[in-house]
């Protein structure tokens, strides 16, 4: 159980017994959570005091009485750092007139309570203030969180971009002072090297290319424009797209539309779900397999499924399969391009039609990939 | 013949590109090259070749595979050098070097080296290393 600090600074003994008396120990529900939250008080009788209290404590609520002898109320609350609502201050005066409240509100006071108040007034008044700073301090909380996440990702992001330049670079460097040799033998690798270079920078393309699709999902600029959209015609597309590279290594692909469902949905969207799958599908592929895609709708629900005969994964790869940058390496997938950030963004397309993707696979079988796609609150059955 | 033609270098990396530039640059500084993508295959090749020197990715299928393996190496072989290789920078919040010896007492190598390496650095490494036998 957290505390909420309150300072108590009067110069009446008895205002500051009679507070303390009231609020000291009475607990307060939090907004949010469960969690109680205990006033615990300290009192002092001048305002150069509860200055010198307020760096020593920390105090996250002050009463403060306006006509105190040296330093009075409002000069203090003019000293008091009052910025980010870690410290809310509260004027407590007899015969307060609306100026001096409008003026204490103007200084940075976040409550006036004119004496003299009954025990009611005084926690309606400390337990406003108490919930609002809990309520700010999750803000702030949240707010640090989402920064760490925003530089991790960027750190992430950074190191991402940073191992294809490399890897070319070193290539590049080792052609023009032809390390390798100047026989004609030494021809095969430079040529070895040439082709890994393209594949890297081809891997450094689809990164840039998935975190565009990425940004355009998550940085709500992009407007959705919610129309019908035929998801086999998007299929049929979507397969046309990768025909070529199917074709180059002998992949056939079907397409088998149970149901040719219409959803109100971003055509966009639903063409990055497709492609990334698809090229997936064919990516991980053996030579000569298939993909299978299978379209189907149940009520309101839409499924897209992507199966493929190829390399699989282990359970364990599955489950790290969704994250941002999660990429499997192995042998297998050495010479292939991936950024990591195409399924992670077909699932973050996914919840925003309040469904979501999952994945079967067998190693050395094959994937299948299903997308669960919901027109309405997702119904039961499906 | 360069002086280095007898000595052998294992390499042990994932990043299969970085391999490869390793392997072609220190051949053609006149060394026998070994390698290995990983700390388990890197543990197989030790036992069937012998090495004169290892160079250690940090970072491969474990974060700190590379702190394992040199370890394991220095522990069988306490005089045999070894450079560990790595992106880990002040950048990512995991600092360590292995330019003192209090530093080395418990980096289990003789040489940190950052990366992306410049050949020029690791050669040069190398050299005094092996200098010193």
């Amino acid at each position: 159980m957290g505390t909420i600090r309150i300072l108590i600074c009067d110069n009446e003994p008895e205002m500051r017994a009679h507070i303390a008396c009231v609020l000291d120990g009475y607990m307060i529900s939090s907004p949010i959570g469960t969690e109680k939250k205990r006033f615990t008080t300290r009192a002092v009788a001048s305002a150069e005091e509860a200055l010198e209290l307020v760096q020593e404590c920390k105090p996250q609520i002050i009463f403060l009485e306006d006509k105190l002898p040296g330093m009075s109320g409002m000069e203090l609350l003019e000293k008091l750092d009052l910025s980010d609502d870690s410290l809310l201050a509260i004027m407590i005066t007899a015969g307060a007139t609306i100026e001096a409240a409008v003026r204490a509100t103007r200084t940075g006071a976040y409550d006036f309570l004119p004496k003299p108040f009954s025990p009611e007034d005084l926690i309606n008044t400390a337990t406003k203030a108490a919930r609002h700073i809990i309520l700010s301090e999750q803000a702030r909380a949240c707010a640090e969180e989402k920064r760490k996440a925003r530089f991790n990702f960027i750190q992430i992001l950074g190191h991402e971009l940073k191992a294809p330049l490399n890897a070319v670079e070193g290539y590049l460097d080792i052609i023009r002072k032809k390390t390798a040799g100047t026989r004609e033998s030494s021809q095969k690798t430079y040529d070895e090297m040439l082709d890994r270079s393209m594949i890297r920078i081809q891997g450094m393309r689809k990164l840039i290319t998935d975190l565009l699709d990425m940004t355009m999902i998550e940085s709500g600029q992009h407007r959705r424009e919610l129309v019908p959209v035929d998801i086999c015609k998007a299929a049929k597309n979507a397969i046309d797209l990768i025909q070529k590279n199917a074709d180059e290594r002998g992949i056939k692909i079907s397409l088998n539309c149970a149901a040719c469902p219409t959803i109100e949905g971003d055509a966009t969207e639903i063409e990055v779900i497709l492609n990334n799958l698809l090229s997936n599908a064919v990516k991980y592929n053996t030579d000569s397999g298939t993909v299978a895609v299978t379209v189907d709708q149940k009520e309101n629900c839409t499924t897209i499924m992507v199966a493929d005969t190829g390399i699989g994964m282990t359970t364990e790869e599955t489950l790290k399969l969704f994250k941002d940058f999660s990429r499997i390496k192995n042998p297998q997938t050495r010479d292939i391009s991936g950024s990591g950030l195409g399924l992670s963004t077909v699932r973050k397309i996914c919840q925003l039609y309040g469904g979501d993707i999952s994945v079967e696979s067998t190693p050395e079988k094959g994937s299948t990939f299903t997308v669960k796609l919901y027109q309405k609150p997702p119904c039961r059955t499906c | 013949m360069s002086p280095n033609s007898r000595k052998t270098i294992l390499i042990v990396e994932d990043d299969s590109d970085f391999r490869f530039q390793q392997k072609v640059n220190l051949e053609a500084a006149g060394f026998n090259v070994i390698m290995a993508e990983n700390e388990n295959a890197a543990r197989e090749v030790m036992k069937e070749n012998e090495f004169d020197l290892a160079i250690v990715d940090l970072m491969m299928e474990a974060v700190d595979a590379g702190f394992t393996l040199c370890y394991e190496i220095k522990k069988q072989w306490p005089h045999k050098p070894v450079i560990l290789v790595s992106v880990v920078t002040h950048e990512t919040g995991i600092e360590f070097d292995a330019a003192t010896d209090e530093e080395r007492s418990w980096v289990k190598a003789d040489v940190l080296l950052a990366k992306p390496l410049r050949f020029e650095q690791l050669s040069h490494e190398i050299e005094r290393l092996l200098k010193n036998l």
